[in-house]
Protein backbone atom coordinates (compact mmCIF):
# COMPACT_ATOMS: atom_id res chain seq x y z
CA UNK A 1 0.00 0.00 0.00
CA UNK A 2 2.80 2.39 0.98
CA UNK A 3 4.67 1.59 -2.22
CA UNK A 4 1.55 2.36 -4.25
CA UNK A 5 1.09 5.69 -2.48
CA UNK A 6 4.75 6.55 -3.00
CA UNK A 7 4.38 5.80 -6.69
CA UNK A 8 1.24 7.95 -6.96
CA UNK A 9 3.00 10.74 -5.06
CA UNK A 10 5.98 10.46 -7.42
CA UNK A 11 3.71 10.72 -10.48
CA UNK A 12 1.86 13.64 -8.89
CA UNK A 13 5.08 15.53 -8.18
CA UNK A 14 6.32 14.95 -11.73
CA UNK A 15 3.05 16.19 -13.23
CA UNK A 16 3.03 19.28 -11.00
CA UNK A 17 6.65 20.03 -11.89
CA UNK A 18 5.85 19.67 -15.59
CA UNK A 19 2.82 21.94 -15.27
CA UNK A 20 4.90 24.53 -13.44
CA UNK A 21 7.45 24.57 -16.26
CA UNK A 22 4.69 24.86 -18.87
CA UNK A 23 3.23 27.78 -16.91
CA UNK A 24 6.60 29.49 -16.57
CA UNK A 25 7.42 29.12 -20.26
CA UNK A 26 3.93 30.33 -21.25
CA UNK A 27 4.19 33.44 -19.07
CA UNK A 28 7.69 34.05 -20.41
CA UNK A 29 6.40 33.84 -23.99
CA UNK A 30 3.41 36.10 -23.28
CA UNK A 31 5.62 38.73 -21.66
CA UNK A 32 8.08 38.61 -24.53
CA UNK A 33 5.30 38.92 -27.11
CA UNK A 34 3.71 41.80 -25.22
CA UNK A 35 6.92 43.77 -25.81
CA UNK A 36 6.31 43.55 -29.55
CA UNK A 37 3.27 45.74 -29.05
CA UNK A 38 5.12 48.39 -27.04
CA UNK A 39 7.93 50.53 -28.46
CA UNK A 40 10.84 50.67 -28.72
CA UNK A 41 11.71 47.65 -30.87
CA UNK A 42 15.41 46.91 -31.14
CA UNK A 43 15.80 46.59 -34.91
CA UNK A 44 19.56 46.16 -34.78
CA UNK A 45 19.15 43.20 -32.46
CA UNK A 46 16.47 41.76 -34.76
CA UNK A 47 18.70 42.16 -37.82
CA UNK A 48 21.67 40.58 -36.08
CA UNK A 49 19.69 37.50 -35.05
CA UNK A 50 17.82 37.24 -38.35
CA UNK A 51 21.14 37.10 -40.20
CA UNK A 52 22.46 34.62 -37.64
CA UNK A 53 19.51 32.28 -38.14
CA UNK A 54 18.71 32.73 -41.82
CA UNK A 55 22.16 33.23 -43.33
CA UNK A 56 24.64 31.44 -41.10
CA UNK A 57 22.42 28.36 -40.75
CA UNK A 58 22.15 27.99 -44.53
CA UNK A 59 25.13 25.64 -45.07
CA UNK A 60 24.09 23.09 -42.45
CA UNK A 61 20.41 23.16 -43.48
CA UNK A 62 21.27 22.99 -47.19
CA UNK A 63 23.60 20.02 -46.81
CA UNK A 64 21.15 18.19 -44.55
CA UNK A 65 18.30 18.69 -47.03
CA UNK A 66 20.39 17.74 -50.06
CA UNK A 67 21.64 14.48 -48.59
CA UNK A 68 18.24 13.63 -47.12
CA UNK A 69 16.63 13.99 -50.57
CA UNK A 70 19.35 11.81 -52.09
CA UNK A 71 18.99 9.08 -49.46
CA UNK A 72 15.20 9.22 -49.68
CA UNK A 73 15.28 8.61 -53.46
CA UNK A 74 17.76 5.78 -53.07
CA UNK A 75 15.87 4.04 -50.26
CA UNK A 76 12.50 4.51 -51.97
CA UNK A 77 13.85 2.93 -55.13
CA UNK A 78 15.06 -0.15 -53.23
CA UNK A 79 11.64 -0.59 -51.60
CA UNK A 80 9.38 0.42 -54.51
CA UNK A 81 11.21 -1.72 -57.05
CA UNK A 82 9.82 -4.80 -55.27
CA UNK A 83 6.31 -3.68 -56.30
CA UNK A 84 7.21 -2.18 -59.69
CA UNK A 85 6.30 1.24 -58.29
CA UNK A 86 9.51 3.06 -59.13
CA UNK A 87 7.55 5.81 -60.86
CA UNK A 88 6.22 6.95 -57.48
CA UNK A 89 9.68 7.91 -56.23
CA UNK A 90 9.50 11.50 -57.47
CA UNK A 91 6.14 11.97 -55.72
CA UNK A 92 7.36 10.43 -52.49
CA UNK A 93 10.46 12.62 -52.42
CA UNK A 94 8.68 15.89 -53.13
CA UNK A 95 5.83 15.27 -50.67
CA UNK A 96 8.09 13.94 -47.91
CA UNK A 97 10.50 16.83 -48.22
CA UNK A 98 7.97 19.66 -48.41
CA UNK A 99 5.53 18.33 -45.83
CA UNK A 100 7.86 16.73 -43.28
CA UNK A 101 11.56 16.38 -43.80
CA UNK A 102 12.30 19.94 -44.86
CA UNK A 103 10.78 21.68 -41.83
CA UNK A 104 11.61 18.97 -39.28
CA UNK A 105 15.24 18.44 -40.24
CA UNK A 106 15.84 22.17 -40.67
CA UNK A 107 14.19 22.68 -37.27
CA UNK A 108 16.38 20.09 -35.58
CA UNK A 109 19.53 21.49 -37.18
CA UNK A 110 18.65 25.06 -36.20
CA UNK A 111 17.71 23.91 -32.69
CA UNK A 112 21.20 22.46 -32.32
CA UNK A 113 22.88 25.51 -33.72
CA UNK A 114 20.80 28.54 -32.81
CA UNK A 115 18.89 27.27 -29.76
CA UNK A 116 22.18 26.32 -28.11
CA UNK A 117 23.79 29.64 -29.04
CA UNK A 118 20.87 31.66 -27.67
CA UNK A 119 20.83 29.73 -24.39
CA UNK A 120 24.60 30.02 -24.01
CA UNK A 121 24.70 33.75 -24.78
CA UNK A 122 21.78 34.74 -22.56
CA UNK A 123 22.89 32.29 -19.85
CA UNK A 124 26.37 33.81 -19.81
CA UNK A 125 24.84 37.28 -19.67
CA UNK A 126 22.68 36.15 -16.77
CA UNK A 127 25.53 34.73 -14.67
CA UNK A 128 27.84 37.68 -15.38
CA UNK A 129 25.25 40.31 -14.34
CA UNK A 130 24.82 41.61 -17.90
CA UNK A 131 21.06 40.97 -17.73
CA UNK A 132 20.85 43.00 -14.51
CA UNK A 133 23.03 45.64 -16.15
CA UNK A 134 20.41 46.01 -18.90
CA UNK A 135 17.78 46.79 -16.26
CA UNK A 136 20.01 49.40 -14.63
CA UNK A 137 20.49 50.93 -18.09
CA UNK A 138 16.72 51.46 -18.36
CA UNK A 139 16.32 48.63 -20.86
CA UNK A 140 13.95 45.74 -20.29
CA UNK A 141 15.92 42.52 -20.90
CA UNK A 142 12.81 40.83 -22.33
CA UNK A 143 12.46 43.60 -24.88
CA UNK A 144 16.16 43.71 -25.78
CA UNK A 145 17.18 40.06 -25.55
CA UNK A 146 14.09 37.92 -26.07
CA UNK A 147 11.57 39.68 -28.32
CA UNK A 148 13.97 40.31 -31.26
CA UNK A 149 15.21 36.70 -31.13
CA UNK A 150 11.67 35.31 -31.17
CA UNK A 151 10.69 37.40 -34.19
CA UNK A 152 13.96 36.74 -36.02
CA UNK A 153 13.75 32.95 -35.66
CA UNK A 154 10.03 32.85 -36.50
CA UNK A 155 10.57 34.78 -39.73
CA UNK A 156 13.89 33.20 -40.73
CA UNK A 157 12.90 29.55 -40.44
CA UNK A 158 10.39 29.56 -43.32
CA UNK A 159 13.08 31.03 -45.58
CA UNK A 160 15.46 28.27 -44.58
CA UNK A 161 12.77 25.68 -45.24
CA UNK A 162 12.17 27.04 -48.74
CA UNK A 163 15.86 26.43 -49.42
CA UNK A 164 15.66 22.99 -47.75
CA UNK A 165 12.64 22.08 -49.89
CA UNK A 166 14.37 23.04 -53.12
CA UNK A 167 17.62 21.28 -52.23
CA UNK A 168 15.87 18.18 -50.87
CA UNK A 169 13.91 17.77 -54.09
CA UNK A 170 17.06 18.48 -56.06
CA UNK A 171 18.88 15.74 -54.15
CA UNK A 172 16.18 13.25 -55.14
CA UNK A 173 16.29 14.50 -58.73
CA UNK A 174 20.08 14.09 -58.95
CA UNK A 175 19.96 10.50 -57.68
CA UNK A 176 16.88 9.71 -59.77
CA UNK A 177 18.38 10.96 -63.02
CA UNK A 178 22.09 10.29 -62.57
CA UNK A 179 22.01 6.99 -60.69
CA UNK A 180 18.58 5.39 -61.09
CA UNK A 181 18.09 6.15 -64.77
CA UNK A 182 14.96 8.34 -64.67
CA UNK A 183 14.34 10.71 -67.56
CA UNK A 184 14.80 14.23 -66.25
CA UNK A 185 11.61 15.66 -67.74
CA UNK A 186 9.52 12.75 -66.44
CA UNK A 187 10.96 13.11 -62.96
CA UNK A 188 10.15 16.83 -62.89
CA UNK A 189 6.64 16.32 -64.28
CA UNK A 190 5.96 13.56 -61.74
CA UNK A 191 7.17 15.78 -58.93
CA UNK A 192 5.24 18.85 -60.04
CA UNK A 193 1.98 17.04 -60.76
CA UNK A 194 1.48 15.76 -57.20
CA UNK A 195 2.56 18.93 -55.43
CA UNK A 196 -0.30 20.98 -53.96
CA UNK A 197 0.09 24.50 -52.54
CA UNK A 198 -0.97 23.16 -49.13
CA UNK A 199 2.04 20.81 -49.10
CA UNK A 200 4.40 23.77 -49.21
CA UNK A 201 2.28 26.06 -47.05
CA UNK A 202 1.96 23.48 -44.27
CA UNK A 203 5.73 23.06 -44.26
CA UNK A 204 6.28 26.80 -44.02
CA UNK A 205 3.77 27.16 -41.19
CA UNK A 206 5.54 24.34 -39.37
CA UNK A 207 8.84 26.11 -39.96
CA UNK A 208 7.56 29.35 -38.42
CA UNK A 209 6.21 27.48 -35.39
CA UNK A 210 9.47 25.56 -35.00
CA UNK A 211 11.46 28.79 -35.27
CA UNK A 212 9.39 30.34 -32.50
CA UNK A 213 9.81 27.26 -30.30
CA UNK A 214 13.58 27.11 -30.85
CA UNK A 215 14.04 30.77 -29.90
CA UNK A 216 11.60 30.50 -26.99
CA UNK A 217 13.34 27.51 -25.43
CA UNK A 218 16.79 28.97 -26.10
CA UNK A 219 15.88 32.27 -24.47
CA UNK A 220 13.96 30.75 -21.57
CA UNK A 221 16.65 28.20 -20.68
CA UNK A 222 19.33 30.89 -20.90
CA UNK A 223 17.29 33.37 -18.91
CA UNK A 224 16.62 30.85 -16.14
CA UNK A 225 20.21 29.63 -15.91
CA UNK A 226 22.25 30.14 -12.78
CA UNK A 227 25.39 28.91 -11.09
CA UNK A 228 28.17 29.84 -13.49
CA UNK A 229 29.67 27.80 -16.32
CA UNK A 230 28.00 24.57 -15.25
CA UNK A 231 24.60 26.25 -15.16
CA UNK A 232 25.12 27.72 -18.62
CA UNK A 233 26.13 24.30 -19.95
CA UNK A 234 23.01 22.72 -18.49
CA UNK A 235 20.86 25.50 -19.94
CA UNK A 236 22.34 24.91 -23.37
CA UNK A 237 21.64 21.19 -23.23
CA UNK A 238 18.12 21.78 -21.94
CA UNK A 239 17.41 24.27 -24.71
CA UNK A 240 18.41 21.87 -27.49
CA UNK A 241 16.71 18.81 -26.00
CA UNK A 242 13.45 20.57 -25.14
CA UNK A 243 13.26 22.35 -28.51
CA UNK A 244 13.93 19.09 -30.38
CA UNK A 245 11.24 17.20 -28.49
CA UNK A 246 8.76 20.03 -28.94
CA UNK A 247 9.52 20.16 -32.68
CA UNK A 248 8.71 16.46 -33.06
CA UNK A 249 5.57 16.70 -30.91
CA UNK A 250 4.32 19.83 -32.66
CA UNK A 251 5.10 18.27 -36.03
CA UNK A 252 2.59 15.53 -35.25
CA UNK A 253 0.00 18.02 -33.99
CA UNK A 254 0.37 20.30 -37.02
CA UNK A 255 0.33 17.38 -39.46
CA UNK A 256 -2.88 16.14 -37.85
CA UNK A 257 -4.36 19.63 -38.07
CA UNK A 258 -3.45 20.11 -41.74
CA UNK A 259 -4.02 16.70 -43.25
CA UNK A 260 -6.36 14.59 -41.14
CA UNK B 1 20.29 55.51 11.83
CA UNK B 2 21.65 58.61 10.16
CA UNK B 3 25.29 59.50 10.21
CA UNK B 4 26.33 62.96 11.36
CA UNK B 5 26.34 65.60 8.64
CA UNK B 6 29.84 65.97 7.22
CA UNK B 7 29.13 68.05 4.20
CA UNK B 8 30.17 65.34 1.79
CA UNK B 9 31.57 65.79 -1.67
CA UNK B 10 28.55 67.78 -2.74
CA UNK B 11 28.47 71.56 -3.04
CA UNK B 12 25.55 72.06 -0.68
CA UNK B 13 25.99 71.69 3.05
CA UNK B 14 22.75 70.81 4.79
CA UNK B 15 21.33 72.82 7.61
CA UNK B 16 21.98 71.22 10.99
CA UNK B 17 18.64 72.50 12.29
CA UNK B 18 16.56 70.90 9.55
CA UNK B 19 18.35 68.06 7.80
CA UNK B 20 17.36 67.39 4.23
CA UNK B 21 15.30 64.24 3.65
CA UNK B 22 17.44 61.24 2.75
CA UNK B 23 17.96 60.42 -0.91
CA UNK B 24 17.52 56.72 -0.15
CA UNK B 25 15.69 55.40 2.88
CA UNK B 26 15.50 51.74 3.87
CA UNK B 27 13.27 50.53 6.67
CA UNK B 28 12.85 46.98 7.92
CA UNK B 29 14.17 45.45 4.70
CA UNK B 30 13.96 41.66 4.83
CA UNK B 31 14.80 39.07 2.22
CA UNK B 32 15.22 35.31 2.50
CA UNK B 33 16.36 32.78 -0.07
CA UNK B 34 14.85 29.49 1.01
CA UNK B 35 15.65 29.04 4.67
CA UNK B 36 18.53 31.54 4.58
CA UNK B 37 17.54 34.96 5.92
CA UNK B 38 19.91 37.25 4.02
CA UNK B 39 18.43 40.61 5.04
CA UNK B 40 16.89 40.70 8.49
CA UNK B 41 15.51 44.20 8.92
CA UNK B 42 17.90 46.66 7.28
CA UNK B 43 17.34 50.31 8.33
CA UNK B 44 19.48 52.91 6.59
CA UNK B 45 19.39 56.52 5.39
CA UNK B 46 21.62 57.76 2.57
CA UNK B 47 21.99 61.53 2.45
CA UNK B 48 21.65 63.36 -0.83
CA UNK B 49 24.96 64.27 -2.49
CA UNK B 50 26.92 62.21 -0.02
CA UNK B 51 28.84 59.01 -0.48
CA UNK B 52 27.64 56.07 1.64
CA UNK B 53 29.78 52.95 1.90
CA UNK B 54 28.33 49.67 3.16
CA UNK B 55 30.88 47.33 4.66
CA UNK B 56 30.44 43.69 5.40
CA UNK B 57 31.90 40.26 4.91
CA UNK B 58 31.01 37.83 2.18
CA UNK B 59 27.39 36.72 2.42
CA UNK B 60 26.44 39.50 4.84
CA UNK B 61 23.74 40.89 2.51
CA UNK B 62 25.53 43.83 0.87
CA UNK B 63 24.79 42.88 -2.72
CA UNK B 64 21.20 41.89 -1.93
CA UNK B 65 20.66 45.30 -0.34
CA UNK B 66 21.82 47.10 -3.46
CA UNK B 67 19.73 44.81 -5.68
CA UNK B 68 16.64 45.50 -3.56
CA UNK B 69 17.13 49.24 -3.96
CA UNK B 70 17.57 48.87 -7.71
CA UNK B 71 14.50 46.65 -7.99
CA UNK B 72 16.52 43.71 -9.31
CA UNK B 73 15.28 41.70 -6.32
CA UNK B 74 11.92 42.16 -4.65
CA UNK B 75 12.25 42.29 -0.86
CA UNK B 76 9.96 40.07 1.24
CA UNK B 77 9.19 42.96 3.59
CA UNK B 78 10.21 46.52 4.24
CA UNK B 79 10.36 49.93 2.65
CA UNK B 80 12.67 51.24 -0.06
CA UNK B 81 12.26 54.97 -0.66
CA UNK B 82 14.12 56.98 -3.28
CA UNK B 83 13.54 60.74 -3.11
CA UNK B 84 10.70 60.10 -0.70
CA UNK B 85 8.89 57.73 -3.09
CA UNK B 86 8.13 54.16 -2.04
CA UNK B 87 9.48 52.31 -5.07
CA UNK B 88 7.22 49.29 -4.49
CA UNK B 89 4.17 51.49 -5.13
CA UNK B 90 5.48 53.19 -8.24
CA UNK B 91 4.09 52.55 -11.71
CA UNK B 92 6.36 50.99 -14.32
CA UNK B 93 6.88 54.45 -15.85
CA UNK B 94 7.79 56.13 -12.53
CA UNK B 95 10.14 53.30 -11.66
CA UNK B 96 11.76 53.68 -15.08
CA UNK B 97 12.13 57.41 -14.40
CA UNK B 98 14.10 56.63 -11.25
CA UNK B 99 16.23 54.13 -13.17
CA UNK B 100 16.92 56.83 -15.78
CA UNK B 101 18.57 58.90 -13.02
CA UNK B 102 20.58 55.96 -11.73
CA UNK B 103 23.95 54.52 -12.67
CA UNK B 104 25.45 51.24 -11.54
CA UNK B 105 29.00 49.89 -11.58
CA UNK B 106 28.89 46.10 -11.28
CA UNK B 107 31.57 44.13 -9.49
CA UNK B 108 32.79 42.40 -12.66
CA UNK B 109 31.95 45.32 -14.95
CA UNK B 110 29.11 43.43 -16.69
CA UNK B 111 30.07 44.96 -20.02
CA UNK B 112 28.18 43.61 -23.01
CA UNK B 113 30.52 41.29 -24.92
CA UNK B 114 28.66 41.69 -28.18
CA UNK B 115 29.08 45.47 -28.33
CA UNK B 116 32.20 47.63 -28.74
CA UNK B 117 33.23 49.82 -25.84
CA UNK B 118 31.67 53.02 -27.21
CA UNK B 119 28.27 51.33 -27.53
CA UNK B 120 28.61 49.93 -24.03
CA UNK B 121 29.33 53.40 -22.65
CA UNK B 122 26.42 55.07 -24.44
CA UNK B 123 24.02 52.13 -24.20
CA UNK B 124 21.38 53.90 -22.14
CA UNK B 125 21.47 57.03 -24.30
CA UNK B 126 21.20 55.02 -27.51
CA UNK B 127 18.45 52.76 -26.19
CA UNK B 128 16.39 55.78 -25.24
CA UNK B 129 17.28 57.58 -28.49
CA UNK B 130 18.67 60.50 -26.50
CA UNK B 131 21.59 60.69 -28.93
CA UNK B 132 22.18 59.58 -32.51
CA UNK B 133 24.76 56.87 -33.17
CA UNK B 134 27.09 59.48 -34.65
CA UNK B 135 26.81 61.77 -31.63
CA UNK B 136 27.12 58.79 -29.29
CA UNK B 137 30.73 58.31 -30.32
CA UNK B 138 31.56 61.83 -29.11
CA UNK B 139 29.63 61.25 -25.87
CA UNK B 140 31.52 57.99 -25.37
CA UNK B 141 34.85 59.71 -26.01
CA UNK B 142 33.97 62.35 -23.43
CA UNK B 143 32.93 59.75 -20.83
CA UNK B 144 36.04 57.68 -21.52
CA UNK B 145 38.20 60.80 -21.08
CA UNK B 146 36.61 61.37 -17.67
CA UNK B 147 37.91 57.96 -16.57
CA UNK B 148 41.32 58.48 -18.14
CA UNK B 149 40.89 56.43 -21.30
CA UNK B 150 41.62 57.46 -24.86
CA UNK B 151 38.81 57.77 -27.38
CA UNK B 152 40.43 54.99 -29.42
CA UNK B 153 39.52 52.52 -26.66
CA UNK B 154 35.92 53.00 -27.79
CA UNK B 155 36.48 50.85 -30.85
CA UNK B 156 37.79 47.88 -28.86
CA UNK B 157 35.75 44.94 -27.66
CA UNK B 158 35.42 44.48 -23.86
CA UNK B 159 37.30 41.18 -24.13
CA UNK B 160 40.36 43.08 -25.41
CA UNK B 161 40.62 45.15 -22.21
CA UNK B 162 42.49 44.45 -18.98
CA UNK B 163 40.53 44.15 -15.71
CA UNK B 164 41.37 47.73 -14.72
CA UNK B 165 40.35 49.10 -18.11
CA UNK B 166 37.09 47.14 -18.00
CA UNK B 167 36.36 48.71 -14.63
CA UNK B 168 37.03 52.17 -16.02
CA UNK B 169 34.79 51.52 -19.01
CA UNK B 170 32.07 50.24 -16.67
CA UNK B 171 32.48 53.43 -14.64
CA UNK B 172 32.24 55.51 -17.81
CA UNK B 173 29.02 53.64 -18.69
CA UNK B 174 27.61 54.26 -15.21
CA UNK B 175 28.14 58.02 -15.47
CA UNK B 176 27.56 58.63 -19.20
CA UNK B 177 23.89 59.50 -18.73
CA UNK B 178 24.77 61.89 -15.87
CA UNK B 179 22.87 60.08 -13.10
CA UNK B 180 22.12 61.64 -9.74
CA UNK B 181 22.49 58.34 -7.86
CA UNK B 182 25.39 56.01 -8.60
CA UNK B 183 25.79 52.53 -7.11
CA UNK B 184 29.17 50.84 -6.88
CA UNK B 185 29.34 47.11 -6.22
CA UNK B 186 32.81 46.18 -4.94
CA UNK B 187 34.52 48.74 -7.20
CA UNK B 188 38.08 47.64 -6.41
CA UNK B 189 37.66 43.87 -6.14
CA UNK B 190 40.12 42.00 -8.34
CA UNK B 191 42.34 45.02 -8.95
CA UNK B 192 45.88 45.59 -7.75
CA UNK B 193 46.22 48.23 -4.97
CA UNK B 194 47.43 50.97 -7.31
CA UNK B 195 44.64 50.40 -9.83
CA UNK B 196 42.20 50.18 -6.90
CA UNK B 197 43.35 53.61 -5.71
CA UNK B 198 43.04 54.97 -9.27
CA UNK B 199 39.47 53.68 -9.55
CA UNK B 200 38.61 55.13 -6.13
CA UNK B 201 40.03 58.48 -7.19
CA UNK B 202 37.94 58.39 -10.36
CA UNK B 203 34.83 57.52 -8.37
CA UNK B 204 35.33 60.45 -5.98
CA UNK B 205 36.07 62.72 -8.90
CA UNK B 206 33.06 61.80 -11.05
CA UNK B 207 30.64 61.76 -8.11
CA UNK B 208 31.82 65.23 -7.14
CA UNK B 209 31.57 66.47 -10.70
CA UNK B 210 28.04 65.08 -11.13
CA UNK B 211 26.93 66.23 -7.70
CA UNK B 212 25.50 62.75 -7.31
CA UNK B 213 24.64 60.55 -4.35
CA UNK B 214 26.94 57.52 -4.21
CA UNK B 215 26.08 54.17 -2.64
CA UNK B 216 28.94 51.70 -2.55
CA UNK B 217 29.42 48.26 -1.09
CA UNK B 218 32.85 46.93 -0.41
CA UNK B 219 35.00 44.93 1.95
CA UNK B 220 38.10 46.88 0.97
CA UNK B 221 38.78 49.19 3.94
CA UNK B 222 41.22 51.44 2.11
CA UNK B 223 38.67 51.93 -0.63
CA UNK B 224 35.89 52.62 1.91
CA UNK B 225 37.93 55.38 3.54
CA UNK B 226 38.81 56.92 0.19
CA UNK B 227 35.36 57.04 -1.37
CA UNK B 228 33.04 57.30 1.62
CA UNK B 229 31.62 60.25 3.56
CA UNK B 230 29.39 57.96 5.60
CA UNK B 231 29.78 54.28 6.30
CA UNK B 232 27.63 51.52 7.67
CA UNK B 233 28.40 47.94 8.51
CA UNK B 234 26.05 45.09 7.72
CA UNK B 235 26.37 41.79 9.53
CA UNK B 236 23.99 38.85 9.29
CA UNK B 237 21.47 40.96 7.40
CA UNK B 238 21.36 43.89 9.82
CA UNK B 239 23.06 47.26 9.99
CA UNK B 240 25.19 47.01 13.14
CA UNK B 241 26.94 50.36 12.87
CA UNK B 242 26.55 53.63 11.00
CA UNK B 243 28.89 56.60 11.18
CA UNK B 244 31.58 58.66 9.52
CA UNK B 245 33.79 56.81 7.05
CA UNK B 246 36.97 58.44 8.35
CA UNK B 247 36.34 56.97 11.81
CA UNK B 248 36.65 53.41 10.48
CA UNK B 249 39.17 51.43 12.50
CA UNK B 250 38.56 53.38 15.69
CA UNK B 251 34.79 53.53 15.93
CA UNK B 252 34.51 51.92 19.34
CA UNK B 253 32.24 49.28 17.83
CA UNK B 254 33.97 45.93 18.33
CA UNK B 255 32.57 44.40 15.15
CA UNK B 256 33.52 47.32 12.92
CA UNK B 257 36.95 47.67 14.44
CA UNK B 258 37.63 43.94 14.08
CA UNK B 259 36.52 44.08 10.43
CA UNK B 260 38.37 47.32 9.68
CA UNK B 261 41.60 46.10 11.24
CA UNK B 262 41.29 42.59 9.80
CA UNK B 263 41.55 40.88 13.18
CA UNK B 264 40.93 37.18 13.48
CA UNK B 265 39.62 37.32 17.04
CA UNK B 266 36.52 39.32 17.89
CA UNK B 267 32.75 39.24 17.90
CA UNK B 268 32.59 38.25 14.20
CA UNK B 269 33.24 34.56 13.88
CA UNK B 270 33.81 33.06 10.47
CA UNK B 271 31.57 30.07 9.91
CA UNK B 272 33.93 27.33 8.80
CA UNK B 273 32.79 23.84 7.91
CA UNK B 274 34.82 21.09 9.56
Amino acid sequence: MTATLDFVAFIGRAVLAALRVVGEVSLFAIEALSHLLRPPFFWRQFTRHFVEVAYFSLPVVALTALFTGMVLALQSYVGFARFNAESAIASVVVLSVTRELGPVLAGLMVAGRIGAAMAAEIGTMRVTDQVDALTTLSTDPMKYLVAPRLVAATLAMPLLVVVADVLGVMGGYLIGTLKLGFVAETYIVNSWSVLEPMDVISGLVKAAVFGFVIALMGCWCGYASKGGAQGVGQATTRAVVSASILILALDYALTAAFFS
Amino acid sequence: MSAPDRGGHGPERESAAQPAPPKIRLRGLRKAFGSKQVLDGVDLDVRARHSMVILGGSGSGKSVTIKCILGLITPDEGLVEVDGQDVSKLSRRDRAAIMDRTGMLFQNGALFDSLPVWENVTFKLLAQKRVTRTAARDVAAEALAQVGLAASVGDLSPSELSGGMQKRVALARAIAAKPDIVFFDEPTTGLDPIMGAVIDGLIVDVVERLGATAFSITHDMASARRIGDDAAMIHKGRIVWNGAADSLGHTGNAMVDQFANGEREGPIQMELRK
